[in-house]
């Protein structure tokens, strides 16, 4: 991908003359970008003090008499809440299910993508075409075309199979949103897979041809591994995307039936506007971007090896 | 109460940046050449914060004849979907940024807004007699007051009744009760049950959420003799009647309802009954005026309306009105007040069914509609049904018991959204059947137990 240029780029301007600049010199290179420096924390950070200050409050405001300082009880709330901890599990289930079988997709349709065949172009920018599909439409067209029990476009081209009358979104409601967002996802693995794929080097592949390798062989000896970053990084990011699924929660399953789809960005937004409990939102907020913190740390030590090794090779 | 919806921005009328551009250009003069005179009014702006219903819509493009009356006021619509309407409102006067001079609350907000001192009281200015304020329906005016003062006035008011089809009725060789009763409605909905043929025996909602599935299942627990709440709040979501009502419904909407029904909705069961997918359909008397239409409706003239089905009380309807009032942040309350008395007046209701047609005429807000004989004949399948449901509810007394609390389908406590989302969602997986009505109850009477304590209900 592009993103692995920019370093190796910035290497040699960095590496001429770092250690004879003075003081002064440094500052008046970095004194025009500092506004900008300040805009960003300001605008990152106060949202996330106020998030922290809430936290620590007990504040609903549909009680408008009744708040204070509320020590780390909110925290206590939410992390005793069944609801909670059910959530945290449909996020993982939700997560690690979609990512998992839209890098499967992704990849099978980028090595499909990486021949040349007759209108290679229409078939490419048709698989990428569920990626573009904003997601609150997205979630709508699913619900009503595709998993309506009595003239969804599911229950039709599985009829010839004895399915019939299976009602999706009620009856497989995780397995429904996962199906949904696999749609979604999959274009955006496979851009990531068919980048690594084209960038690969046609000597070694010829190599490998002349060495006697079988195309499976070739695939899974001398492919694969230089894709593995390619993947990683397609996971990571496609993971963290996929961390805050709203739309088609919202509006396909709201949560349900029961709690087995209320995943994290649900619960929060039920916390906060179904019950306008801004202090235990908030605690969940603040325990969600820890969390996203822990794993966003990993995933740039990931990303940075990835990296690393770019400049190695 | 839920009609479906398309999301809307906000709207500046031209008109008011013209006017706001000119009031500042009069300003700029005023001080350059001092002792120029006033400049013309400029105005007062009232922002209406609205939902996105088609009665509400209908007000926006009606506007221009208010303001041609008014020169001195400006209307601005922010027009969204419920539930963010909801949130919008909720946070701006909670937080008191006081951006709306009238923001559109249903009965459920409106007292418990009142007792939080977020409403500014109507008493003095409806009291003028060119509003007639006594011509409001008494039950929703009721619903409106909190502590003997007005808070809010009516734009319009729903009950719910039964709809049925007339032409699958007479094939089936059946007859719909005047009266009906709850089993009646479950034979019958056995036998109009035809999968083969796509139609289900009746439509009610299954779809999670405390204005969903919970509106109309909360009036078949009245009916039943169940409640929420005892008198000394608690919990009662496990007591036999409550179980049998819920048990009841489930069974039905499994049994004999539409497929899909955990997550069909008003809009979902709008669109069954209207394409010819239900011979039944429980749910609010606004439905009809759409059912009605031809354009959009299957059913149109086919279809027959009976009050709300009962089993120990005589009546079970619920009520909601959407309504406007003023919140106590609104720096225009006269402008707000001069508005919002012409949207909900007489002249108002004629102005809509002689410019926009006699059927989208807003409902069950005031008596005087229901005597207006054009109306009478563009609605006579449903305006009659319509009056008598408004009419008969009781929104202090609506089941068997004295309950703490004024409301039909929900309980008129801060915590209920909250607390009848949760719920709702146990029943919805109850009628998906991933767990039964017992589990379903059993953790439902917990949420509701927790709510008493933390809400501090019971040491009142």
């Amino acid at each position: 991908m592009t993103v692995s240029t920019s370093p190796a780029a910035a290497q040699p301007r960095g590496g001429r003359a770092p250690q004879k600049l003075t003081q002064l010199e440094r500052w008046k290179l970095r004194g025009p970008l500092l506004p900008a420096l300040v805009l960003t924390v300001v605008l990152t950070q106060i949202p996330m003090l106020v998030t922290v200050y809430y936290s620590f409050q007990s504040r609903n405001l549909l009680r408008p008499e009744e708040s204070g300082f509320a020590g780390f009880a909110n925290y206590g709330r939410v992390f005793g809440d069944e609801q909670f901890r059910g959530a945290v599990l449909n996020t993982v289930v939700l997560t690690a299910s979609t990512v998992l079988l839209s890098i499967v997709l992704g990849i099978a349709l980028a090595v499909l993508l990486d021949q040349k065949f007759l209108g290679r172009s229409v078939v490419r920018t048709l698989l990428i075409t569920p990626f573009l599909v904003m997601p609150a439409a997205a979630a709508l067209l699913w619900k009503h075309a595709m998993f309506n029990p009595l003239f969804g476009i599911l229950n039709w081209a599985l009829s010839p199979f004895g399915v019939e009358r299976v009602d999706w979104a009620s009856q497989y409601p995780m397995t429904s949103i996962v199906l949904m967002l696999t749609w979604q996802w999959t274009p955006f693995m496979m851009l990531i897979v068919l980048a690594g794929l084209q960038s690969q080097s046609p000597e070694l592949l010829e190599a490998a041809k002349m060495d006697g390798a079988g195309p499976f062989k070739t695939f899974w000896f001398v492919t694969f591994p230089q894709l593995r970053q390619f993947i990683e990084l397609a996971i990571l990011l496609g993971s963290i995307f996929i961390v805050q699924t709203f739309d088609p929660i919202f509006l396909i399953t709201q949560g349900g039936p029961g709690q087995a789809t209320t995943n994290l960005p649900y619960f929060i937004y039920q916390r906060t506007f179904r019950a306008f409990e801004v202090g235990e939102a908030a605690a969940a907020g603040v325990i969600v971007v820890i969390a996203t913190i822990v794993i966003a740390n990993f995933a740039l030590r990931v990303v940075s090896s990835l990296f690393r090794e770019e400049e190695r090779a | 109460m839920r009609i479906p919806h398309k999301p809307h921005l906000t709207r500046t009328p031209h008109r008011t940046r013209a006017v706001v551009a000119a009031s500042v250009v009069t300003v700029m003069l005023a001080s350059a050449c001092s002792g120029a005179g006033g400049g013309g009014a400029d105005g007062d702006t009232v922002t209406i914060a609205t939902v996105a219903n088609p009665q509400m819509e209908d007000i926006e493009q009606l506007t221009s004849v208010f303001e041609e009356e008014h020169p001195d006021i400006n209307v601005e619509f922010v027009i969204l979907p419920e539930n963010e309407l909801r949130d919008r409102v909720t946070q701006d006067i909670a937080t008191g940024s006081g951006q709306y001079d009238i923001v559109t609350i249903g009965t459920y907000e409106t007292p418990i807004w009142a007792e939080n001192g977020w409403l500014t009281s109507l008493d003095d200015y409806a009291s003028d007699p060119d509003y007639d304020v006594d011509d409001l329906m008494p039950p929703v005016r009721e619903a409106l007051t909190y502590e003997d003062n007005l808070y809010a006035v009516p734009f319009y008011a729903e009950s719910s009744f039964l709809m049925y089809r007339t032409d699958l009725f007479e094939e089936a060789g059946v007859t719909m009760p005047e009266r009906p009763t709850w089993q009646e409605v479950a034979e019958l909905a056995e036998k109009l049950h035809d999968p083969d043929n796509d139609v289900a025996g009746i439509c009610l909602r299954g779809l999670a959420g405390w204005g969903e599935v919970l509106a109309p299942l909360n009036t078949v627990v009245n009916t039943f003799g169940g409640r929420w709440y005892d008198e000394n709040w608690n919990a009662q979501m496990t007591s036999p009647e409550t179980m049998e009502a819920v048990q009841f419904y489930v069974d039905l909407v499994r049994d004999h309802g539409e497929t899909g029904a955990a997550n069909a909705g008003f809009s979902e069961c709008l669109t069954a009954t209207s394409q010819g997918n239900a011979a039944m359909w429980y749910d609010a008397t606004v439905a009809a005026s759409i059912l009605e239409d031809p354009d959009s409706s299957d059913a149109a003239g086919l279809m027959g309306y009976v009050p709300a089905p009962v089993v120990e009380t005589e009546h079970s309807g619920w009520l909601w009105a959407w309504s406007l009032a003023i919140p106590e942040t609104s720096q225009n309350k006269d402008a707000a007040w001069e508005f919002m008395s012409w949207a909900t007046s007489k002249e108002y209701i004629r102005l809509v069914g002689e410019e926009l047609g006699w059927t989208r005429v807003p409902p069950g807000s005031r008596m005087s509609t229901y005597e207006i004989a054009e109306y009478q004949e563009a609605a006579s399948a449903f305006a009659g049904p319509t009056l008598d449901a408004i009419e008969n509810v009781d929104v202090r007394r609506p089941g068997l018991h004295e309950q703490p609390w004024v409301g039909v389908q929900y309980i008129t406590i801060p915590e209920f959204q909250d607390l009848g989302t949760r719920v709702s969602q146990e029943v919805s997986a109850a009628i998906a059947g991933n767990q039964s009505v017992e589990e379903a109850m059993e953790k439902a009477q917990q949420y509701t137990e927790e709510i008493a304590e933390s809400g501090g209900y019971r040491d009142q």
